[in-house]
């Protein structure tokens, strides 16, 4: 019953080691069960008594990383037993999303992140992070620089620099990839921690369900008690922050969309004046996201190293910092439109964007969709049991 | 800060509810807790629910638990051997003490969150009880609780009926590091470096690759740096526990074969006060030489295993002890106690140890454990991997399954066979109608001891076996104190100014055996009391 810390700095994490530290961990949690109030994740494993890979992946990412486990484990490190569920099942998830990943060598960015205080793969972080301006230098090349360097007063003024059609086309483009490569890995991960299991019916309903289950991150209450980034006053702050992220980029979308609506049925050309639905959708989508990505990232420096596991840092960070350069770029595009800086900073704010499309599937990002696969799988069992209960009464 | 008007001597549910109730009262409150800080609560650390009276059913509990009803099962758990005074008070003050927890800061697990075991008489912690003494901490620090880990007291003196000064002592670093470590408790209490208690591992008796690794220690700290002081408070409460991890208080009552134990709770209680207070002339109840006993793995680590550690399916298999010998019915106890009865038979067994043997079969039934169990192909391999004489073994074996065929036939353990479960124990004492309808015509030795359903051979390879040892939780030997938690002297007259709560005083109300829950009761109500009677003395 060896508590070794198998992270090593410098060294890939074992992902053989991470499944196997998980099974013990959890057979200790399964006779022992003070926690099931917080979270279903320790009544899930009961069920799961000898869990293979595709349920510890289930229980991973049914675990919404409240950590008030691990505050109240009496087995917690330094004793002997060393039981620790927040990191390893964190442990767990990153490797999820580099083994679910769809295309196979997006693994390797996905896995980069999780190599602790190693130079190479902080400078392949660098690379990419390069590669997101990539459309601002091919504006360089292209663009005479007097027109580069208009404001952007009247309408069609964006289109000078960036035509509408391949504006749109690098969006659809960048996007679709996105959703086909998620989806695709989402797929994997759907029949991996099926595996075994008795088949489940998907209702609306049950889908409605869970909906409100991630809307309320139902699973990061601690049971009511709140999550322990706290033990203060702080309790709600994360699920709050957390949504408030999730609405800003809502809100951003919705900025996208109108604007499309307008663009083509009602055939007004941006930029659009300051109070316009589309401009203060972005905006204020925009300022949500930089004050909560800021909160979150204070909230995680004030959490117990101990929950987390050091390796998920550089694709916390990465995913990050890939955030505020979109959020930052637009915000400095809406301010300085009106300047001769404009063009420079479209091309960034849209190199930016289609970057972060384009890595959106190697991102840490991924996780809404296998924290919502498995709170469905979740709802799905009970809803079964239920049925069965009801049958049998 | 000006010397405390309360001392809290101990960090359980006990001391910590004592030092709240005292500091709202408005007393100036040290507590002192010998663990480390990660190590904090004592026992507590390992509780789950705890017992009250409730007259109508809530979100924590269904239906109803009355005071009447506690009492007889009090009564009968105890052979009616508990203080009526004090149980009378436990039972009306627990009723308040779902309230007093949830205005404290600790959260109680509702029925509706979580799978719980069905319990009408005790409510659930939500995350257990180290959930619980972190939040009793925190509400202790937000009231101005002045907390000081790895500090032990001791040197007690007294004079006439008051307790006139107490010693601190403390390792210079321990007050605010959670690794201050484990050396610093046992350095201070005059033990060797082994802070586990009882030196249980040693005697184990399994070849050493079969010993599952030892969980690697803490790192050795440098030895910490002592300091002492004598503190004059105007009252103390002491809530610092048994005697549980003083092994050379259990061998000297209980004889050497404490060594064979493990103690899976604190150890932290070793006793100290509580022998210095007896020695000065305080009155004892409880006998020192019984202890709560249950059978756990003994591969478990030598000290604060907790729940975990318990070895549950006895009514599945057959125990041995290390010669090979049956020596109880594995089926007769069928109900919660049945842990503490086998963690008492485990402390006759010759060497402290025993082995519950299974078959492939039974291996699937018993509850999950902790450590997998010694396996082997065949009776002869396990044999050799326990260390034990085969054909000893095998004999023990044969009779035990000739005589579960002839009584139970083959598929005896069938679900609609279970209401066994309901009827009176009988023994499997080969009848001659058994005799006569057995199909190979073989006669068969009584089984002795006897057997009780539901049970059948074990003979479907491989075979396994799960080393067991008495895991000791509590002792039954504490301070005499009155309706006011005042200890008392041996002369019946209180000590003014000296107060006790939790296991410490204990065995005033459950001076033997046990009921689930009961033990943080009696820490919430006598803790709260304690230190209301505490501050009352403070305020003259």
């Amino acid at each position: 019953m060896s508590a070794a810390e198998p992270v090593v700095e410098g060294a890939a994490v074992d992902a053989s080691a991470a499944a196997t530290e998980a099974q013990r961990i959890l057979a200790i949690c399964n006779i022992c069960g003070y926690c099931n109030g917080f979270c279903p994740v320790f009544d899930a494993a009961r069920e799961r008594p000898a869990p293979h890979r595709g349920d510890l992946s289930y229980l991973a990412h049914l675990c919404h990383a409240c950590r008030n486990c691990l505050e109240s484990c009496q087995y917690a490190p330094p004793h002997a037993f060393g039981v620790n569920v927040p990191r390893t099942l964190e442990r767990l998830r990153w490797l999820d999303y580099a083994d679910y990943v769809w295309p196979k060598p997006l693994a390797r960015l996905m896995r980069a992140g999780m190599v602790l205080g190693s130079k190479a793969d902080f400078a392949l972080f660098l690379k990419l992070f390069l590669a997101m301006i990539v459309p601002l230098l091919m504006g360089f090349w292209w663009l005479p620089w007097s027109q580069l360097t208009q404001p952007a007063l009247g309408p069609g003024g964006f289109y000078r620099i960036v035509p509408f059609p391949l504006m749109v086309c690098l969006g659809v483009a960048t996007l679709g990839w996105a959703l086909l490569s998620i989806g695709v890995s989402l797929v994997r991960f759907w029949r991996a921690i099926g595996g075994g299991r008795p088949a489940v019916r998907l209702t609306w309903s049950g889908l409605s369900a869970v909906l409100w289950d991630l809307a309320s991150l139902r699973h990061l209450d601690g049971g009511g008690a709140g999550c322990t980034d706290s033990h203060s006053p702080l309790a709600p702050a994360r699920r709050w922050l957390h949504q408030l992220l999730v609405l800003g980029f809502l809100c951003c979308f919705a900025a996208t969309v109108v604007a499309a609506f307008w663009h083509h049925v009602l055939e007004r050309v941006a930029p659009y004046p300051i109070g316009s639905l589309p401009v203060v959708l972005g905006l204020v989508g925009g300022l949500l996201m930089l004050a909560s990505a800021l909160g979150l990232w204070w909230l995680r420096r004030r959490t117990n190293p101990l929950a987390l596991a050091p390796e998920r840092k550089g694709g916390e960070i990465s995913a990050t910092l890939w955030l505020l350069a979109v959020v930052l770029s637009g915000l400095a595009l809406l301010v300085w439109r009106g300047t001769s800086a404009m063009g420079l900073l479209l091309l960034a704010h849209l190199g930016f964007v289609y970057g972060f499309f384009l890595l959106l599937p190697a991102s840490k990002f991924v996780h809404a969709g296998y924290r919502l696969l498995a709170v469905l799988r979740l709802r799905l069992e009970q809803r079964n049991i239920d049925a069965d209960t009801s049958r049998r009464g | 800060m000006k010397g405390p008007q309360v001392l809290v001597v101990g960090g359980g549910i006990a001391g910590l509810c004592a030092a709240i109730s005292a500091r709202r009262a408005g007393a100036r409150v040290l507590l002192v807790e010998s663990a480390p800080r990660w190590r904090r609560g004592g026992n507590s650390r390992h509780g789950r629910n705890f017992r009250f009276c409730h007259d109508q059913p809530s979100a924590l509990v269904p239906e109803r638990y009355q005071a009447d009803e506690f009492t007889e099962d009090l009564a009968r758990a105890t052979a009616g051997t508990g203080d009526a005074a004090l149980t009378r008070l436990l039972i009306e003050r627990s009723r308040a003490a779902p309230r007093w927890l949830l205005d404290s800061g600790v959260a109680l697990q509702e029925r509706n969150r979580g799978t719980l075991p069905f319990s009408r008489k005790t409510a659930f912690l939500l995350g257990g009880g180290q959930a619980m003494v972190n939040a009793l901490y925190a509400q202790a620090e937000r009231l101005g609780v002045d907390v000081r880990y790895g500090c032990v007291a001791n040197r007690p003196c007294l004079r006439g009926n008051r307790l006139a000064s107490i010693e601190l002592r403390s390792s210079s670093q321990s007050g605010t590091s959670g690794q201050s470590g484990q050396s610093s408790a046992s350095g201070l209490t005059g033990q060797a470096a082994e802070s586990g208690g009882v030196p249980g591992r040693s005697s184990l008796e399994l070849p050493q690759e079969l010993v599952l690794e030892p969980a690697p220690e803490h790192p050795p700290e440098q030895a910490p740096k002592l300091t002492s002081e004598t503190l004059t408070p105007d009252a103390v409460v002491l809530a610092c526990g048994g005697a549980q991890g003083n092994p050379d208080w259990l061998r000297q009552h209980c004889g050497e074969r404490v060594e064979g134990f493990i103690n899976r709770g604190t150890p932290e209680a070793h006793g100290k006060l509580l022998i210095e207070l007896l020695a000065a002339g305080a009155q004892a109840v409880g006998d020192p030489s019984r202890l709560y006993l249950v059978a756990v793995d003994a591969r478990s680590p030598p000290a604060d295993g907790g729940i975990v550690t318990r070895i549950r399916g006895m009514p599945q298999g057959m125990v041995v002890d290390r010669d090979g010998l049956r020596r109880h019915d594995e089926g007769a106890d069928r109900g919660s106690t049945r842990y503490a009865r086998w963690g008492q038979r485990l402390a006759d067994y010759p060497g402290q140890i025993g082995y519950l043997l299974l078959d492939a079969a039974a291996l699937r039934e018993v509850p999950a454990a902790l450590y997998p169990p010694l396996v082997a192909p065949d009776l002869q391999g396990l044999a050799r991997q326990i260390g034990m004489d085969a054909a000893e073994l095998e004999r023990t074996w044969l009779t035990y399954n000739a005589a579960m065929r002839s009584s139970f036939g083959d598929d005896s353990l069938r679900p609609d066979l279970h209401s066994h479960l309901e009827l009176p124990p009988h023994s499997v004492f080969p009848t001659d109608s058994h005799r006569d309808l057995h199909p190979d015509g073989s006669t068969h030795a009584p089984l002795d001891p006897p057997r009780t359903g539901p049970a059948r051979a074990l003979d479907t390879p491989p075979f396994a076996a799960y080393p067991m040892r008495p895991g000791l939780t509590f002792t039954y030997h504490g301070l005499a104190v009155d309706a006011r938690a005042r200890v008392q002297l041996s002369s019946g007259e209180p000590i003014a100014n000296l107060f006790a709560a939790g296991t410490l005083m204990a065995p005033n109300l459950c001076p033997q055996g046990y009921l689930s829950g009961l033990m943080l009761t009696i820490g919430q109500v006598f803790g709260v009391l304690a230190g209301e009677e505490a501050a009352r003395h403070v305020r003259g």
